[in-house]
């Protein structure tokens, strides 16, 4: 009760930057200070609390429905930050359950569409392809991938996007073994690089957190 | 679509009214007003609802585009859609209808003046049902009473006093056009919560 209230005073809303940061994630940072999150009048988490610099990354864990989607998607701005603060610095990809291509375009050019509009070259594309093992189905209609390769297919939009700040919701969700492996050496580059990697996951993820944060349901609430 | 749509309608008005000429004249240009309206609406569940779905939407906006802007787009790219096809079709259709060329010509002003306001309205609606099952009947149920003045205005400059209703026509286009962008983009903001 006394932080619902304590908290609502501390209400700031997110501090969002697409300042357009280099690739590399230099000066990218992402911190969050007592956040809470409330959808359909339901508090879902509160006093939510890590920073994370250049390099780093962050493991969110708990049981389904627990909110780990919707601390991601507060994060990179589409939810409203319901209590505390959330700031983010450098640019943001979000990879969900959600693929975002157009099913009738050959991978390649779908994926192409958001390498252009995020203003990278072309060739970024077929590095992230590569990365994803994907290159081979470069001309294959979008909608004649499988469960995994729409998967990869969302993460090599993620890698393309040149965004500092990678928000994976489940990234080894339908993934064999040898895709699992291909993501965590895709993290890893991205992480020396200078990135940052904010994963929410139910499963252990092959790569070292600086931050695990396991969500829990708040108290409830005593008032209806 | 639309335009096959209008096609079909100014082949079918025939049949159902019989062939007299001057029924036909007078009754044509409202006949195609309504055409035009519904064909407009036709394409009102796959506006939004498919790239909300797919996370086109949310991709976009994770990249700092405003919600606003992205119905704009939509806003545009729908009236291109269906807006010139639609007045291209209207020459045959009102050849079929035997409409005099003064009238059709009135038809062609009114309707490149009210088609943006349609457009916009079924932007509206798509954006406020997204989601929704039965979004289709739900969004018919939702325009028909807001499209009545753009109708009443768009028919009724087919007359000879045309100018008023004109002047009319064009400020409610405009406001539903001013507002739709906005008034989808808050509805799409508020679908995420």
């Amino acid at each position: 009760m006394l932080w619902l209230g304590s908290t609502r005073a501390m209400r700031h809303g997110s501090a969002m930057g697409a300042t357009g940061l280099a690739a590399d994630g230099k000066g990218a940072r992402v911190a969050l200070n007592d956040a809470a999150c409330q959808r359909g009048g339901r508090l879902l988490f509160a006093g939510v609390g890590f920073a994370l610099a250049p390099g780093e990354a962050a493991l969110v864990a708990g049981p389904n429905g627990i909110g780990k989607s919707s601390l991601l998607r507060m994060i990179c701005g589409l939810l409203p930050v319901y209590a505390g603060t959330v700031a983010v610095e450098g640019m943001v990809a979000l990879a969900d359950e959600r693929l975002a291509l157009d099913m009738d375009r050959p991978l390649g050019r779908a994926l192409g569409f958001w390498a252009a509009l995020d203003g990278r070259p072309s060739s970024g594309v077929a590095e992230a392809l590569e990365a994803m093992a994907l290159a081979s189905l470069a001309d294959v209609p979008v909608r004649m991938l499988s469960t995994g390769q729409r998967k990869r297919a969302v993460l090599a939009r993620t890698i393309a996007s040149g965004a500092a700040i990678w928000l994976l919701d489940e990234p080894a969700n339908g993934l064999d073994i040898a895709s699992i492996v291909l993501l965590a050496d895709a993290v890893a580059q991205h992480l020396a690089a200078g990135g940052i990697v904010i994963a929410a996951s139910h499963q252990p993820l092959p790569w070292a957190a600086t931050v695990s944060l396991t969500l829990a349901r708040p108290r409830e609430r005593a008032e209806p | 679509m639309p335009v096959i749509f209008v096609l079909m309608v100014a082949t079918l008005v025939p049949f159902a009214l019989g062939p007299d000429p001057r029924l036909l004249s007078a009754t044509g240009g409202g006949m195609l007003w309504v055409a035009a309206l519904l064909a407009a609406l036709l394409p009102v569940d796959r506006l939004i609802e498919p790239d909300l779905d797919s996370g086109l939407i949310d991709q976009l906006v994770v990249r700092g585009m405003r919600d606003d802007t992205v119905m704009a787009a939509k806003l545009a790219a729908h009236w291109l859609n269906f807006g010139p096809p639609l007045l291209v079709a209207l020459l045959p259709a009102a050849a079929l209808l035997q409409l005099p060329g003064e009238v059709l010509l009135r038809l062609e002003l009114s309707l490149l003046i009210g088609t943006p306001g349609l457009a916009a309205l079924a932007l509206m609606t798509a954006a406020l049902t997204a989601g929704l099952k039965g979004s289709s009947a739900l969004s018919g149920l939702l325009v028909l009473p807001l499209a009545v003045p753009l109708l009443i205005f768009g028919a009724g400059s087919l007359g000879v006093e045309s100018g008023a209703a004109l002047k009319l026509l064009a400020a409610s286009a405009l406001v539903l056009v001013a507002i739709a962008p906005f008034a989808a983009g808050a509805a799409m903001r508020a679908g995420r919560e």
